[in-house]
């Protein structure tokens, strides 16, 4: 069982000297923090929202596993490409996205990402090419691989960050992705977050492996396994990968070792998990665990680290009422957007008679 | 005007589109050696060679979802699913994704996929013979193009390629040797969304599209010949949109109507269809709307009971006969 928390092995050659693993600068580490503390904090108060029934539907939270996605896109130009799946506030926030304009989608307010249409298992901004929350699970990870090939094709050096879950794993559409992906050699890494639950199902009650890299092996696909609690670690892993992948290699697995320390949904009552695991997955949060490390290495100071907070907070305190103070979408808007080109027959004149054409001749 | 098949249509409007565009590029199994199940993609690998012709693993769901991907990385692609019962397997990208994306993304992104598929039957059994038309034209993002002549397929498919939304094209097996007049003019469309009155009459009205056109056509020659009855035939070319005012306005003329349809009787195309021209043309009716259509059983293999189930141009005749 993987139920037990890993800690990553501590870079001692690296912190010895004082430098930073992977070529990291001291700023790319104070804006990494930030970037986590900002997601924690959106998250937090997406609950309170969801709480007060300002936010419907679904809403699942990323809380526990921020080191995951803002290890991993820091990790990669600004121009590659991201897909996630429904779990994607943390992707958005994590490729800077505008904080507002999310809090306002899961508000369903004009003014969200996706103006209301898509809410928060559909965050996206192409601008950003944040290619959107997938809700289908699995559905994204053939996708990532055609926006991949499209960047081979069209001869641009960019990847694509496909990530998915333990749970997709088990879906029929993850191996057809991962077998066109390997046998066209597309510059794309599959993430694998790797929480031990596909919702409520254990590990063990969903797959016969419980290290998600091994299913990478059948398509001869290159795979390391990260600390998805350790920044750093995530950070590492996908460096790594993103370069095996623009020098033209193929694609590149990597698993990151995560938790979530909510529930699946803000629905869900946890019975099939104990709570002395999430406890002891806790104690591995990779915010304090990041905070600290910056603090040794004196990249930071605690008193900088408490501003940070501060000033997340405020911009999270911001966003909410900024989104609780937006217009909903207009109701005729309603049917915008369902096509790029409209086609309105009804606004045509009725066909002109194609009697006596031989294209329509019987046969 | 050119002389060519079904088939030919269908391979010169890709060819057309992937010599005038390089973003084109095919994917499908077994289209490159092999040339198609239905031989529709033959000499296109020769031609543009395998990164534009892509032989695919056995992969529905994956084929669909790379295509999507890769329409939203800046290509066009088209993606042949060898046919519509297969199609199956893709529903979920097909829908959830390609259909999705436009909308729910709030505009930022189109997907300019065309899925070519096949319907068709002849002793294939009743895994090999259905007809889902309906199902891909009650999906809103979608359009659904099911041309009944080579000049319609060639000019169809190529505004399909072109359009920014995806398009799902559904050809039929038993058209692919029919052969018809097809103009040489190159590069030349035939408009998404506009049906096409192809034999003016004044009885009674015959609405088909695909396979199902030529029946009306043939019902209409039996009908006139042996009844004296003046039959108007729509084409209806594209399922959706759907061009309602081309129905209601030769429904004004004739004030009777047939829907001829291949899919099942309930929940099938023509049950959607039955219902809107219900409402819009109730007042110029002198009759109840007639369905031809497939009854409710899985198509078997024995020919002799295949035969009695497919709908075909003696029931058209048999429901404008029980009108009058």
């Amino acid at each position: 069982m993987a139920t037990t928390p890993r800690k990553s092995r501590p870079r001692a050659a690296a912190r010895s000297s004082g430098a930073l693993p992977h070529g990291l600068t001291a700023q790319q580490c104070r804006d990494m923090y930030r970037k986590m503390v900002q997601i924690r904090h959106f998250e937090d108060h997406a609950a309170e929202a969801y709480a007060q029934a300002k936010v419907g539907g679904f809403l699942h939270l990323y809380i526990g596993e921020e080191a995951v996605a803002v290890g991993a896109i820091a990790a990669v130009r600004e121009d590659d490409h991201i897909l996630g799946h429904y779990r994607d506030h943390g992707y958005a926030l994590a490729r800077g996205c505008d904080v507002r304009a999310c809090m306002a989608e899961l508000f369903g307010r004009d003014t969200g990402i996706c103006h209301g249409r898509g809410g928060s298992m559909h965050l996206a901004d192409a601008s950003r090419h944040f290619w959107g929350g997938h809700a289908i699970v699995g559905s994204h990870i053939p996708i990532g691989a055609g926006m991949a090939y499209a960047m081979q094709y069209l001869e641009q050096p960019l990847v694509v960050l496909d990530f998915f879950g333990d749970g997709a794993t088990g879906n029929g559409i993850f191996h057809e992705g991962l077998n066109m992906a390997a046998l066209w050699n597309l510059p794309v890494v599959f993430i694998c977050e790797n929480n031990l639950y596909g919702m409520g199902a254990t590990l063990a009650e969903e797959s016969p492996v419980s290290d998600m890299m091994i299913k990478a092996e059948g398509y001869t696909m290159p795979a390391v396994q990260c600390d998805g609690m350790d920044v750093l670690s995530v950070y590492g892993a996908v460096q790594q990968a993103a370069e095996h992948c623009r020098s033209g290699k193929g694609p590149f697995f990597v698993e990151a070792m995560t938790y979530r320390f909510r529930g699946h949904s803000m629905a869900d009552p946890e019975l099939y998990r104990d709570k002395e695991e999430v406890r002891r997955w806790r104690e591995l949060d990779p915010i304090p665990r990041f905070g600290d490390f910056l603090v040794q290495h004196r990249i930071t100071s605690p008193q900088e680290l408490a501003e940070v907070n501060e000033e997340v907070e405020a911009e999270m305190l911001e966003a909410v009422r900024f989104a609780d103070s937006s217009p909903w979408p207009e109701p005729d808007s309603v049917d915008r957007w369902i096509y790029a080109k409209p086609i309105d027959p009804e606004a045509t004149e009725e066909a002109p008679s194609m009697a006596g054409n031989p294209a329509g001749a019987a046969s | 005007m050119a002389e060519l098949t079904y088939r030919e249509a269908v391979r010169s409007a890709m060819r057309e589109e992937m010599r005038s565009d390089s973003r084109v590029i095919l994917m499908g199994e077994s289209i490159t050696g092999y040339g198609g199940s239905y031989a529709v993609t033959k000499g296109l690998v020769e031609e543009f060679g395998p990164k534009r012709v892509m032989e695919t693993p056995i992969a529905e769901a994956g084929i669909v979802g790379f295509a999507v991907g890769a329409a939203m990385g800046g290509l066009r692609p088209v993606a042949e699913l060898m046919t519509v019962n297969f199609a199956l397997l893709a529903l979920d990208q097909i829908v959830n994704s390609a259909a999705k994306f436009h909308y729910m993304f709030g505009g930022q992104w189109s997907v300019p996929l065309v899925v070519r598929t096949v319907s068709g039957f002849g002793q294939l059994g009743p895994t090999h013979s259905q007809t889902f038309e309906g199902w891909f034209a009650s999906v809103p993002g979608l359009k659904v193009v099911m041309p009944a002549t080579p000049a319609d397929a060639k000019g169809l498919l190529l505004a399909a390629i072109r359009d920014p939304d995806p398009v799902i094209f559904i050809e039929h097996s038993l058209l692919y040797s029919t052969k018809g007049e097809v103009p040489e003019q190159e590069g030349l469309e035939v408009p998404i969304g506009r049906a096409s009155v192809v034999r003016e009459g004044t009885d009674v009205t015959l609405v088909g599209y695909s396979r199902m056109l030529l029946q009306a056509l043939h019902a209409a020659e039996v009908l006139e010949r042996e009844d004296g009855v003046s039959c108007e035939v729509v084409d209806l070319r594209t399922l959706r949109p759907l061009d309602y005012p081309t129905v209601v306005a030769s429904v004004g003329r004739t004030h009777r109507l047939v829907l001829c349809g291949e899919d099942w009787r309930t929940g099938g195309f023509g049950a959607s269809l039955l219902s809107e021209i219900h409402d819009r043309s109730f007042d110029d009716l002198d009759a109840p709307i007639a369905r031809v259509a497939m009854r409710d059983i899985p198509l078997p293999y024995s020919r002799k009971l295949e035969q009695q189930l497919i709908p075909a141009s003696q029931q058209i005749v048999d429901a404008v006969r029980r009108m009058s």
